[in-house]
């Protein structure tokens, strides 16, 4: 279970404090698959950069299994069992695919272990398994090779950052497919970061996150029909620029 | 016979655990501790100075010569002269290295000049690996003096490594192409310590469609020091590249010097050079994956020099 008890993260910039999450809280049960959604720049990035450990919080605590985990480094956390897939994918010149799923999977697996993970994620592993994760790369391709890395971990819990991002209508199928197979042999926790309804329509429960808050949370059929009908995420930053404004 | 340091020496460079298959020629401590010679490759000494001539028979396909020199005494310093005869429509592998161990006080040097004369069609790949071990305060020094000549339609594809505990080392290259030549350089360079590595290519492409691609991958860390100088000389239509791409740590400094040098209208030269630090954001992905930041920085810079 991963809990966020107040969480909040402020940035001073320009000689002004901005709040970019603010005073959160979140409660993803065990075996839940949620989908956290809602305006650009609401703070949906950052927050699993909190979870993960790649920004410092400013306030508040962060529970995993009940143990607090606030203060704990990236490395400590990736191997109580978070894994995050970034929105933006890492390049590294010289490391090639089989050589971070390895490192993912941290042991030394065999080339048919690791070609597994990337049939899964729909790239024919025989032409990419050798291939460096570096600029030659599609954008599309550099983001299924980051899904990989997450199932290559199989920890409890993993953040996947717009998985759907740069993704082909036809793989995008696929995509979900991975993902209900995810909860269906994961006991874990999976959070989704995602504006695609056909993402959030096979999500548990869904989180609206507007402002660095919560705005919204609770089981999908309540919600989406919310979202859908009236347009939330659209009105939601409309709302925005007229208190702006 | 080779004693238990200059047998590990030799694994480093060559990644021989037994005698090589094919021509050799092992020199250890400034002597011939063995040689084989085959059909097709012959060896043999200079009568004027130290070194060696190897000759590669026209037509020579598939077949390899290893040239690892170790040195294991301290205080030697020596001047080896190797030349390559390499005939026409040739496809041949060529390995040399040098390993130094230095445990005394004073300082050892090895310079190699290798000269490769490189027939007509003929292919060739050049393997070179430098390396340095001891715990001693003598100095390891390496200075490699590559020359390659290269006939019409012939290729060369040098691949130099330097990894590990070379004090201070100038590598210089100078190659000479001829009509539709190509020559492809790739080295890879590690600095640590208060380590000084020099590397100065100079490439004329003298004839029509010649091309080239000089490419130096390097890590400068502790308080090195590296310089990167890459001359590419277009003398007619032609294409050259150079490449320098540097991951600077601690309190290292890398210079890189780019020289495109253009005497005809269809020369295309480019050249690219990158010096930077490892990505803060690299250096995440892999701790996201549970490595350790030392154990991660390790990773990025193992594939970097790959
Ligand atoms: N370190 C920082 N300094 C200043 N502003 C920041 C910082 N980190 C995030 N922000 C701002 O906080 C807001 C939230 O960013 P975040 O990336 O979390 O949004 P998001 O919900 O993921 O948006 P999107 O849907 O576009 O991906 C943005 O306005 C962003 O510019
Ligand atoms: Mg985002």
């Amino acid at each position: 279970m991963l809990e966020l008890q107040h969480v909040s993260y402020r940035v001073r910039e320009d000689q002004e404090d901005l709040t970019i999450i603010d005073d959160l809280d979140l409660t993803v049960e065990d075996g839940k698959f949620l989908v956290v959604t809602g305006p650009n720049g609401g703070g949906k990035s950052t927050l699993a950069r909190l979870i993960m450990g790649i920004r410092p919080v400013t306030g508040g605590k962060i529970l995993l299994n009940g143990e607090d985990i606030t203060h704990l480094s990236v490395t400590e956390r990736a191997r109580r069992g978070i894994s995050f897939a970034f929105q933006q994918p890492v390049r590294f010149k010289g490391i090639r695919v089989i050589d971070l799923l390895r490192l993912a999977v941290g042991h030394p697996v065999s080339v048919a272990v690791a070609c597994g993970y990337l049939s899964r994620v729909g790239l024919c592993a025989k032409d990419y398994i050798y291939r460096e994760v570096n600029d030659s790369l599609s954008g599309g391709e550099l983001k299924r090779i980051e899904i990989a890395t997450v199932l290559a971990r199989g920890t409890a819990c993993s953040l996947f950052d717009e998985p759907e991002a740069g993704i082909d209508i036809w793989s995008f199928q696929n995509l979900i497919k991975v993902f209900e197979s995810i909860r269906e042999t994961s006991r874990g926790t999976v959070m989704i970061i995602s504006h695609q309804e056909r993402i959030l329509s096979i999500a548990d429960e869904i989180v609206v996150i507007d402002g660095g808050k919560v705005v919204r949370q609770g089981p999908r059929d309540e919600v989406l029909p919310e979202i859908l009908g009236t347009s939330s995420a659209q009105n939601a930053a409309c709302s925005r620029l007229e208190q702006e404004g | 016979m080779l004693d238990a340091i200059q047998r590990q020496l030799l694994e480093e460079i060559a990644g021989l655990h037994k005698v090589p298959e094919g021509a050799y020629n092992i020199r250890a401590n400034g002597a011939t501790d063995s040689r084989k010679t085959t059909a097709h490759i012959d060896i043999v000494s200079k009568t004027d100075k130290s070194g060696i001539d190897i000759r590669i028979q026209d037509g020579t396909r598939g077949e390899s010569v290893h040239i690892p020199v170790v040195l294991s005494e301290s205080g030697l310093s020596e001047t080896v002269y190797n030349d390559f005869y390499i005939g026409r429509d040739c496809d041949v592998t060529i390995v040399a290295g040098c390993g130094i161990s230095n445990c005394g006080k004073q300082d050892s040097e090895h310079d190699g000049v290798h000269r490769f004369f490189i027939g007509e069609n003929s292919r060739v790949r050049y393997v070179e690996k430098h390396y340095g071990t001891g715990d001693g305060e003598g100095k390891r020094i390496l200075n490699p003096v590559t020359e390659v000549y290269q006939e019409k339609n012939s290729y060369a594809e040098l691949e130099m490594t330097q990894i590990k505990g070379v004090d201070s080392t100038v590598r210089t290259t100078v190659a000479e192409l001829a009509e539709g030549a190509q020559l492809i350089v790739k080295e890879a360079l590690m600095t640590h310590g208060s380590q000084k590595a020099a590397s100065i290519y100079t490439v004329h492409l003298n004839g029509e469609g010649s091309r080239t691609d000089v490419v130096s991958r390097s890590v400068a860390r502790g308080d090195s020091a590296q310089s990167f100088e890459a001359a590419v000389i277009g003398n007619t239509r032609c294409r050259g590249h150079a490449e320098c791409d540097a991951i600077i740590m601690d309190r290292a400094r890398v210079i890189a010097v780019p020289r495109l040098e253009a005497n005809h209208v269809d020369a295309q030269l480019i050249h690219e050079a990158a010096i930077g630090k490892i990505a803060g954001e690299q250096l995440i992905k892999l701790m996201s994956l549970g490595l350790t930041e030392a154990e991660a920085e390790e990773q990025i810079i193992s594939g970097f020099l790959r």
